[in-house]
């Protein structure tokens, strides 16, 4: 593709000092988020997905690397221009019920964003526009005044989408926005994405752990452990055709609702996630790997392209 | 056919408070026998946590009032003194609740946490030494070295957490286990884990096990029979395989499939089921269901449907026909 991806990751680290060293959170993840589409970023809790949203939007200062918005880097901004980057770029939270000010109605929490960014004037003007995105985001006019307590998650996570698109952003991450949710409600916010990214044509990445919610929702699919993107590939070719061991592992064990694959049939993966914290050279994963071989540990791995636009990280391929 | 272990009976929940009336179970019937696996699946609401603390009668007794009878081998547990009571509590039933982060006392061993419960049900006189090497005993079977046994809580992962909540559900050989969603604070490797290692075990130790979960594929893995439950009814009953295979399903059970994104075959859109769940203080009249549903009929809107039966396969719905009860 010869356009230039919205959002472009160099070798974008992350370290958090604690006392027993540094702890690799995000480590050298290069990715391409394209105009319109939708990268969905999984892993398991610990493997610093929800820390590499952060990194891009500039809410945790990243260790080393870049972040391109449109070509330009916005690590290196001044915090003002930083500000006003701020309105093309939003975030949706996981938890509908610690995200939202309980103190403030439907509207007021809409209505925020919309007066710290400065973008409308006038009071007409911003209730205009908060019963706009109410009506955008399906939420019934008289909810206006009501307040976080009185309604279901599905409704305030509704909010927290309101929230997002009020200043017009061209990307949304969207970190974990239906974890919380029971399945007939996260179909519907999932349905409101979608709408949303046609209509609109906003650019998401999406960050979960549920890879069915993630297939359905992806163009694009990073995989995570430990910090580090293990494989990279499209949404259909991912569930197609995995490579690495661990997206077979994280593959294998999901219940699927269909009584032809019992559990007691499929492998599951022993071990647990190792420390993040100062971890030692080689295939973070090498330890639950089963299919481990001597070489994995002692040397970093790259991310290889094994075919266009399948990139593993993993020692069977390295050498190819 | 192996014998009935719990039997439930019209059994009714209601949560009363000065301001509202919660009407949590609205008159479920069930039986458990002996090695079973049910499965009562359903959405935050639905009432199946009130449904799994009846049974143990721990719900609590200022606000909540349970009709109906509940049968443990027999034995009618409304009328059990307390004595009783505590035999069967974590003795002949035991649960494993939902978060092993708060399920555990942070400032005991975890070693001492097992043989707590084996010290309270300690029927045959067992020395200290015995319950200790009933401690290591259990640990190693739930896949925790039994040399972890002094650590504490906060020094154990989600993963190794439940297993400690599992080896303490199970170190008493219960008849019955519950289990109320207790995979769904972990991540899905550990998950998968834990449900491999509770299918053994429940094989091994033939132990009969009611599954509280919202995930029909942890219902597809584990289970052999399963009620759906909404507002407080079971609302389709069965096999899993006339569940997952049957060709004929309550449309709420419909509606629950296809709410739920499918790994093999790309959908561009979900099948949603609009609205939400009714509020337990007002329930709709007629079928709970029929505000949401998208073959809703005039009498949905009058008569509670009574409940279409084939088999082992009941469902209560106006479309079915059905004898009501």
């Amino acid at each position: 593709m010869g356009q230039i991806p919205l959002i472009e990751t160099v070798h974008l680290k992350k370290y958090f000092s604690t006392p027993a060293g540094p702890l690799h959170a995000v480590d050298d993840i290069n990715l391409k988020i394209y105009t319109g589409k939708t990268l969905g970023v999984v892993g398991e809790s610990g493997c610093g997905k929800s820390t590499l949203g952060r990194v891009i939007l500039r809410l945790i200062d990243a260790t080393a690397g870049q972040v391109l918005f449109e070509g330009e880097d916005i690590l290196t901004l001044r915090p003002r221009q930083a500000k006003e980057l701020k309105k093309q770029m939003q975030i949706i939270f996981q938890d509908p019920y610690s995200s939202l000010d309980p103190r403030l109605s439907v509207s007021e929490l809409i209505a925020e964003p919309i007066l710290l960014t400065k973008t409308l004037h006038g009071k007409a003007e911003v209730n205009r526009r908060v019963a706009e995105l109410m009506d955008i985001v399906g939420l019934a006019e008289r909810l206006a005044v009501a307040y976080p307590h009185e309604l279901d998650g599905g409704r305030r996570q509704r909010i927290g989408v309101a929230r997002a698109l009020a200043v017009n952003p061209k990307f949304i991450v969207c970190d974990e926005p239906v974890s919380a949710l029971d399945v007939s409600i996260q179909a519907q916010i999932l349905n409101l994405l979608m709408d949303l990214q046609k209509n609109m044509g906003i650019t998401y990445m999406f960050i979960t752990h549920d890879l069915s919610v993630v297939k359905h929702i992806s163009h694009d699919i990073a995989v995570m452990y430990l910090g580090q993107n293990v494989e990279l590939c499209s949404s259909d070719e991912l569930f197609a055709n995995p490579l690495h061991p661990y997206t077979k592992a994280l593959l294998a064990s999901i219940p699927l609702p269909k009584l032809n694959r019992r559990m007691s049939q499929r492998e599951v993966i022993h071990g647990e996630l190792s420390s993040p914290i100062s971890p030692k050279p080689g295939c973070r994963f090498a330890v639950r790997c089963p299919e481990r071989r001597p070489e994995c540990t002692g040397e970093n791995i790259p991310l290889v392209e094994i075919k266009p636009g399948h990139f593993v990280s993993c020692i069977q391929y390295a050498k190819g | 056919m192996p014998n009935e272990l719990l039997k439930i009976e019209n059994l009714e929940i209601v949560y009363k408070t000065d301001m509202e009336t919660v009407h949590a179970v609205n008159g479920i019937d069930l039986s458990i026998h002996e090695q079973e696996t049910l499965g009562l699946v359903g959405e935050t609401g639905a009432g199946k946590t009130s449904t799994a603390l009846a049974i143990l009668r721990l719900l609590p007794d200022r606000t909540a009032k349970a009709t109906g009878r509940i049968l443990f081998q027999g034995e009618d547990i409304a009328a059990m003194s307390d004595e009783a009571l505590r035999e069967l509590r974590g003795g002949k039933i035991s649960m494993i609740f939902q978060d092993p982060m708060t399920s555990l006392n942070p400032v005991i061993s975890v070693g001492h946490q097992i043989a707590e419960a084996l010290a309270l049900h300690n029927t045959q006189n067992k020395t200290k030494e015995e319950i200790e090497a009933r401690v290591e005993e259990i640990l190693e079977l739930v896949g925790i070295p039994a040399n972890r046994k002094n650590d504490y809580p906060h020094q154990f992962s989600g993963g190794m957490k439940q297993r400690v909540v599992i080896a303490i559900a199970l170190s008493c050989n219960p008849q019955l286990l519950i289990a109320d969603e207790p995979t769904t604070a972990l991540d899905v490797t550990i998950q998968a884990q834990v449900l491999a290692m509770m299918n053994e075990l429940k094989e091994r130790l033939k132990t009969s096990l009611l599954m509280i979960t919202h995930d029909m594929g942890i219902i597809a893995q584990t289970c052999e029979k399963v009620g759906v439950m909404y507002a407080g009814e079971i609302i389709e009953y069965g096999s899993v395989e006339d569940l997952f295979e049957g060709k004929q399903h309550h449309p709420y059970t419909i509606g629950l499939f296809q709410s739920i994104p499918d790994i093999e075959h790309k959908k561009e859109r979900l099948e949603q089921i609009d609205g939400l769940m009714p509020d337990p203080t007002n329930l709709p009249k007629g079928c709970k269901f029929h505000p949401r549903c998208k073959q809703c009929m005039p009498i949905c809107r009058e008569e509670a449907p009574g409940v279409y039966v084939e088999g082992e396969h009941r469902i209560k719905c106006h479309l079915f026909g059905g004898t009501s009860r």
